[in-house]
């Protein structure tokens, strides 16, 4: 009797350790047990992507879309023979669920919006596939926690712990340096999207993420939150100080075009243009990539505060998720792009 | 006679009120005495920004709201009376489907702004190339039913092909950029778009101003047509071409607005009657007045721009609806 009850105490104990190790509360507050950590995780979409390759790259089936050789060119010769497996979350949705089942994934995690839709597409896909989806909330501020929850269920905690610490301790960084700025001393910014550049982030959208962190005068904080296309006259009457875009074409356009030369940003020529490899800085992927455009662009808005060496810092940031320290050359070529940084 | 023509001093003094108002009126406040100004040429003490507002955003925006609403009438009217149909836009040959899979496809390959109006225009002309060659191929039908059917089942096809790349866009960056040009919109109109865009609108409008009396036989049938001297193939030929140019250069700037090339030539015909020579210069008259108003609404009502298809659409159901059930006479 004794022995056997002995036993069975060991084993409830044994039973529940494990379960703490592998059972994470995601962001839509649904428990996800794991029998034993992922070792063959399936990202969702691009921000989750980005996670999981900078906790441990072994871990990660595939990219939802094959890298391209110039974006290939940042990451270790190993991610490049990932296979592409489609994104199986909201718009754009390519993933093909058997394809993602013969992968053997024994996790799928999501990064990005919890809203109650993606979280009801977690608990389909989840019934459907009999596979555990975890979703993360994928806002800047939220990344330290979803890599902590993301490395218990990969059972990479000391790796995610120190991405995690890492990651607060910049966001820290960067907060105590936008608080150094004055209100009145934050210029007016203007993110502009498209070839044309007439598309922005209205207030408190996903695409203005950093500025919003950055605590930067958006000028189309009035816009609903989301993608809006906005008239040129709109923009000449905001008369942004600063324009930030990621689109190449319209970097060129805004300097040269008779339309915008009135604008205060393209007359004193701040437009500045995001640098893109392998991951966008500024806006998309939206996921932690993002923090080298809260730096970028707390660098062009706020040159005093952000007085740091944007090379080193970024350097460590591709060293660190990216699994590989860009050469001096990459960083020339990422910083020196023409309008990337003030001349 | 005195009808039509009061119909035509009525249209014409509505667009031109209509062209001043627009000029006054925007997101970016300019003072009438300064537009006045500026438009008679005492522009050196004024601020530079208003001079930009009015040569280089506000006026080519207004020159392009009625070049497109012209050319999109104009091209609904030939095809209207060509067809002997009401219920026939200008993109009944596929040529805003294919004008739209050519910018989907610039968009796609991440071509610049000139691309995308390039590939826009040669998609539009191309599809409706495609449609007419294969639709006259179709022997042993009558020719307008192969067109139209012909018409119907290649938009299908090229509207797969637009979704297909919809799909394989990234969604974060190209995705909605085609949302936005599907959606048409005037807000990205540069001076060089309009410099392009208007010779080859007008370059179609000439044959069918020239063309006016014979389009008329269009609509009678063939034989009859053929009986009073017409080769009603060639002509029709020509008109389609004209259409499709005209209707090709306005989408390429535009991106697609729908209900213009529909609802102006039904409005125009209640009022001078179906004869291609009277009906043709109203429409375009009151297509540009239409399409001004609603892009005038788009760019001022709310910092952010309004889709003017979405205007046209809450505007053109409710009219169209009542037109059809007014008039019950045919053609």
């Amino acid at each position: 009797m004794r022995p056997l009850s002995g036993l069975l105490v060991c084993a409830a104990l044994l039973a529940s350790s494990a379960r703490a190790a592998t059972a994470v509360v995601d962001a839509t507050g649904r428990e996800i047990r794991l029998a034993a950590p992922a070792q063959r995780v399936y990202a969702a979409g691009p921000p989750a992507s980005l996670l999981v390759y900078a906790i441990d790259p072994h871990k990660l089936l595939g990219w939802t879309r094959a890298l391209r050789p110039d974006e290939a060119a940042f990451l270790p010769p190993d991610a490049a023979r990932l296979p592409e497996l489609g994104r199986l979350t909201g718009r754009g949705n390519s993933a093909n669920v058997e394809t993602v089942l013969r992968a053997r994934p024994q996790l799928i995690v999501d990064v990005g919006s919890t809203s109650p839709y993606f979280a009801s597409l977690a608990e389909r896909v989840e019934a459907q596939t009999g596979i555990p989806y975890a979703l993360f909330d994928g806002r800047i501020e939220a990344t330290p926690a979803t890599l902590r929850a993301l490395g218990r269920l990969m059972g990479e905690q000391a790796r995610a712990e120190r991405l995690a610490t890492w990651y607060e301790a910049e966001l820290a960084d960067a907060r105590r340096r936008v608080a150094l700025v004055p209100r009145d001393a934050r210029p007016r910014v203007y993110y502009g999207r498209g070839i044309a550049g007439l598309q922005t982030g209205g207030g408190g959208s996903i695409n203005v993420e950093v500025l919003d962190f950055l605590g930067a005068v958006n000028v189309a904080e009035e816009a609903r939150a989301g993608l809006v296309a906005v008239p040129i006259e709109q923009i000449l009457l905001w008369n942004p100080e600063v324009i930030l875009t990621t689109d190449p074409d319209f970097w060129r356009a805004a300097r040269q075009d008779p339309r915008w030369r009135a604008v205060r940003a393209v007359e004193t020529q701040r437009v500045y243009l995001s640098p893109h490899l392998p991951f966008g800085w500024f806006d998309f992927p939206p996921g932690a990539n993002r923090l080298l455009g809260v730096w970028w662009a707390g660098k062009l808005l706020y040159p005093r505060a952000f007085d740091f060496d944007l090379r080193a810092k970024v350097a460590e940031f591709y060293q660190l998720f990216y699994h590989r320290e860009p050469t001096p050359a990459q960083l020339d070529a990422l910083l020196g792009e023409p309008g990337v940084l003030p001349r | 006679m005195r009808s039509t023509l009061l119909a035509y001093v009525l249209a014409l003094a509505a667009l031109l009120a209509l062209t001043a108002l627009a000029f006054t009126v925007g997101r970016y406040p300019v003072p009438i005495g300064q537009l006045i100004d500026l438009l008679i040429g005492k522009s050196q003490a004024l601020p530079p920004t208003a001079r930009t507002v009015l040569f280089e955003i506000r006026g080519p925006r207004v020159l392009s709201a009625l070049l497109v609403g012209a050319a999109l009438a104009a091209a609904g009217t030939a095809y209207q009376g060509m067809f002997r149909n009401p219920l026939v836009s200008p993109d009944i040959l596929g040529v805003s489907t294919g004008a739209a899979l050519g910018a989907v496809g610039a968009i796609f390959l991440s071509l610049g702004v000139f691309a995308t109006q390039l590939f826009a225009f040669g998609g539009g002309l191309a599809a409706v190339a495609l449609v007419y060659w294969i639709g006259s191929r179709m022997r042993g039908h009558e020719p307008m039913l192969a067109l139209v059917l012909t018409g119907v089942v290649i938009g299908t096809l090229l509207g797969s092909a637009i979704a297909l790349l919809k799909y394989l866009a990234d969604p974060y960056n190209q995705l909605p950029a085609i949302t936005f040009w599907l959606l048409g919109s005037l807000a990205a109109i540069a001076p060089q778009d309009l410099a392009v865009a208007a010779p080859l609108a007008l370059a179609g409008l000439a044959p069918m101003l020239l063309l006016r009396w014979r389009v008329n036989l269009l609509s009678l049938p063939d034989d009859e047509a053929r009986a009073l001297g017409v080769d009603t193939r060639r002509l029709r030929s020509v008109v389609v071409a004209a259409a499709t140019l005209m209707t090709a250069a306005a989408v390429a700037v535009s991106g697609i607005i729908g209900w213009v090339g529909l609802l102006i030539p039904h409005a125009a015909r209640l009022v001078v009657g179906p004869h291609f020579g009277r009906l043709l210069p109203l429409s375009m008259l009151i297509g540009a007045a239409f399409l001004l108003a609603v892009d005038t609404l788009c760019r001022t009502i709310a910092p952010i721009e309004v889709p003017p298809g979405v205007l046209t659409a809450l505007i053109g159901t409710p009219f169209f609806l009542w037109l059809f059930a007014l008039s019950r006479r045919g053609w």
